[in-house]
């Protein structure tokens, strides 16, 4: 293997032995288990299990036929700890499914192509969960195993991840096989209703939009002591570009995601800028290079501008989306929402376990849900914005997507020295040309 | 300028530099980090009469990120809230059952005693909070050297992931959105800063402070037509930014006897008992219950919140109206373990300390007992 990206390649072409295209018509009878292979054992994962199995209890009650029957974790302790998890029967919230749990050491995976040997199993469907960086190439391997997915946003953190994104999507389609994402939003009975009266013409044409993440750093991980560059930064992966993409592609993604749902499409033009101001001090290597503030100004087609906020810095929070039209203006927030002043929506049930349940249904009606196409455009919306801010350009989509932006180290493995590249300063950082 | 120096003097909250500098060994495992102060011998206090407490914790203020170690040094965060003398007394704990709006759980009623005590004028607000939340001689719950201590050990929240707020108002207004835990754990860390045994009241302590002398269903008598001037709450909380309602300022409407604001409305206050169904059963066969208590235990769930909030009706701002907290308060939370630190969505929660005049022997040195495990 010459490098990480040929490993990836070629296991993933051999990893498709499997392959079921016509799986989904297996359940137009409605009655077959889905037997679930989790990837990545991280916080997000495991409560995606959990989400999978409460969406299945609300479909079929405790006769529900989800099967959680892999699991599978760069780190052995992670994926140990998710069988141990999942088979605790005391356990409040994992207790009640534990006949749904067929987990054995034989299905238990750990180390770097422990997805690949998950994939090689009878799974039907799998749960995408590790961090964004490594997505597209899992992706790529599940979509070409015929498995049925749940992926985590966002799909990719550079333009050569979208673009294997974009390809994924009429190959996911010819295979019939279920791609939903994890931009729950869309699933979100609050949003769903808000979103329709925008459509129906609550607020008139759309003139402007505006939408932000604007918080706190969620966390950091100091070093352990005698930990390997490589494995530290998959550890802390949130603050190496290559794993996270930047938070403005790892948490605003949902932001822009709504906006670009309200608008039909994602946007073509983008400038702004930002930096690295308060975040980690010390060496790369230790402290990561992630950005903490980004201000993009977006274009969409017809000329609505979308000022879009995201930073990590102390100070009045602020996650939420506003749209702005010719009769009035819509605003929402996970779990509030108004047109003109006036409440337009509410919640019933958490919209982490609604989109397993659409996921679900979709499934065994044999017409299965694919979003990749909109969550890709959402990635590569942020993704495009954080590189106009890197280089402080005005970048157009089609130019920033055909760019040869690769940010997968080569020759990856856990044990090897990995330098890691200071935090990009603008106006010297510059988007590779398409090679 | 060279681009270095655009990075010069920037506040950096969420270093915890000097837990760096201080990661315990295995010996010291068991202790918070051994920079951490020891505790300070308390101002004396005048016999019940209010008093001020000043708390300090820290930011890092880092002047060049790139120099090698990163040259810092530590500003103070201070934050000041008010203590009011709360005369001990008996009163009449729960609803009569012809109360409007009452519950099933706010009976029978029964005869109850507590000791003097003081009580925070306001709920803790998010300045007095953030000194703890940022005190970084004491290290953050998620991080790894934190792992090694003991349970009893002070860890501060982790960072909240989404807005902590939900879109209130910081400044001046009551922190809101923390668990149980955290709002135990805030005291135990404000008992190390102040050598003062302060914690969470116990339900019977609230009720009393709420009720102020009076048996009604307010403090200031049982039409609620006259709530909106001592409460936030649904019918008077909706401002034009937030038509929906929204927390307030603390303090802006009028005080209950004992000069306690906010005690109806604003946000529902945790109390430190755990959950016991068959406490106010129990308390009923007793002609007077001194100083009950149900002592928290490593539960998560269930406590008991009281006060209502700027969400609530009038019904629900009762002084004996009470809300069982239950793990649907997490279900927003989409990870797995769920944080014991933050409640999701639920900006209607938050809380206010008490300090006894003689403290009662079970609740002496009361630490906080939650710890994170997969449940």
């Amino acid at each position: 293997m010459s490098n990480r990206r040929d490993f990836l390649k070629a296991t993933a072409a051999v990893g498709g032995v499997a392959a079921a295209s016509s799986f989904a018509s297996a359940f137009a009878g409605g009655g077959d288990t889905i037997k679930v292979g989790l990837v990545g054992c991280g916080g997000r994962g495991m409560g995606a299990v959990k989400d999978i199995l409460n969406a299945e209890e609300k479909i079929n009650g405790s006769a529900g036929k989800v099967e959680i029957v892999a699991v599978a974790d760069v780190f052995k302790n992670k994926s140990e700890n998710a069988v141990k998890t999942f088979t605790n029967e005391k356990s409040k919230d994992y207790g009640r499914f534990t006949k749904n749990v067929k987990l054995t050491p034989d299905t238990t995976f750990s180390g770097l192509d422990a997805y690949q040997k998950l994939l090689a199993t009878d799974v039907n469907l799998v749960i995408l969960a590790t961090p964004p960086g490594f997505r597209p190439y899992h992706l790529e391997a599940a979509v070409k195993s015929g498995k049925n997915i749940f992926c985590e946003k966002p799909v990719a953190v550079d333009a050569t991840g979208a673009r294997k994104c974009y390809e994924l999507v009429e190959e996911s389609k010819k295979k019939n096989i279920a791609i939903v994402a994890g931009t729950q939003r869309r699933h979100q009975k609050g949003y769903i209703e808000t979103l329709k009266q925008v459509r129906d013409g609550a607020i008139g044409d759309i003139l402007s939009a505006r939408c932000s993440w604007n918080g706190n750093e969620p966390w950091f991980h100091k070093r352990p002591e005698g930990m390997a560059d490589s494995t530290y930064q998959l550890y802390n992966w949130y603050h190496y570009l290559w794993l996270c993409g930047d938070h403005i592609v790892e948490q605003h993604v949902h932001n822009l995601d709504v906006i670009n749902w309200a608008m039909g499409g994602p946007p073509v033009r983008a400038v702004g800028f930002g930096g690295r101001a308060v975040r980690h001090p010390g060496a790369p290597k230790d402290a990561g290079q992630i950005w903490d503030h980004f201000a993009v100004e977006y274009e969409y087609k017809n000329g609505v501008r979308l000022s879009s906020y995201c930073r990590h810095l102390p100070g009045d929070d602020d996650v939420s989306e506003t749209l702005y039209g010719s009769k009035g203006t819509c605003y929402t927030r996970d779990g509030y929402y108004e047109i003109n002043k006036k409440p337009s929506g509410s919640d019933n049930i958490s919209a982490y376990v609604q989109e397993h349940i659409d996921l679900l249904n979709s499934i065994r009606a044999g017409a299965p849900l694919n979003e990749l196409k909109n969550v890709t455009d959402s990635t590569f919306t942020a993704i495009f914005g954080r590189n106009a801010c890197y280089g402080c350009k005005t970048l157009n989509w089609e130019d920033a997507l055909a760019s040869s932006e690769d940010t997968m180290p080569k020759d990856y493995a856990l044990d090897k020295p990995l330098d890691a590249t200071r935090a990009p300063v603008p106006g010297t950082w510059k988007l590779p040309p398409r090679a | 300028m060279p681009l270095r120096n655009t990075f010069a003097v920037v506040l950096c909250a969420a270093v915890p530099l000097f837990a760096v500098a201080t990661a315990p060994d295995e010996k010291s495992a068991n202790k918070p980090a051994d920079k951490a102060p020891e505790t300070p011998k308390p101002a004396k206090l005048e016999p019940k009469k209010n008093f001020v407490e000043k708390t300090k914790g820290f930011k890092t203020v880092v002047d060049d990120p790139d120099s090698e170690p990163p040259k810092t040094h530590r500003e103070d965060l201070k934050a000041q809230f008010e203590m009011v003398w709360v005369p001990g007394g008996e009163f009449t704990m729960g609803s009569p059952d012809a109360e409007v709006g009452r519950e099933a759980l706010e009976g029978p009623r029964h005869k109850v005693k507590v000791n003097g005590f003081w009580m925070a004028k306001v709920e803790c607000g998010w300045d007095e909070y953030d000194t703890f939340w940022y005190d970084e001689n004491y290290l953050k719950a998620d991080d790894t050297a934190a792992k090694k201590f003991g349970p009893d050990a002070i860890t501060r929240p982790t960072n909240a992931f989404v807005d902590a707020t939900y879109g209130h108002v910081r400044e001046g207004h009551p922190a809101l959105c923390m668990t149980h835990h955290a709002a135990m754990m805030y005291c135990e860390w404000l008992r190390k800063k102040t050598g003062r045994a302060y914690r969470l009241p116990t339900e019977a302590e609230w009720e009393y402070a709420a009720r102020a002398g009076k048996d009604d269903a307010y403090s200031f008598g049982t039409d609620p037509k006259g709530l909106g001037e001592y409460a936030w709450y649904k019918d008077n909380s909706a401002t034009d930014a937030k038509p929906a309602g929204t927390t307030h300022k603390s303090g802006t409407k009028k005080p209950n006897a004992f000069g306690l604001y906010d005690m109806h409305g604003s946000v529902w206050e945790w109390t430190l008992d755990q959950y016991d169904e068959k406490a106010y059963e129990k308390g009923a066969k007793n002609p007077l219950s001194l100083r009950p208590v149900t002592v928290p235990t490593d539960e998560k769930w269930s406590h008991v919140v009281r006060g209502g909030s700027w969400a609530d009706k009038a019904d629900r701002c009762r002084s004996a109206a009470r809300r069982v907290s239950d793990k649907s308060w997490m279900k927003w939370d989409p990870q797995e373990p769920q944080s014991i630190w933050w409640l999701t969505r639920m900006d209607v929660i938050g809380f206010r300390v008490v300090l006894a005049e003689e403290e009662q022997p079970e609740l002496a040195d009361l630490k906080p007992k939650v710890i994170k495990k997969s449940e």
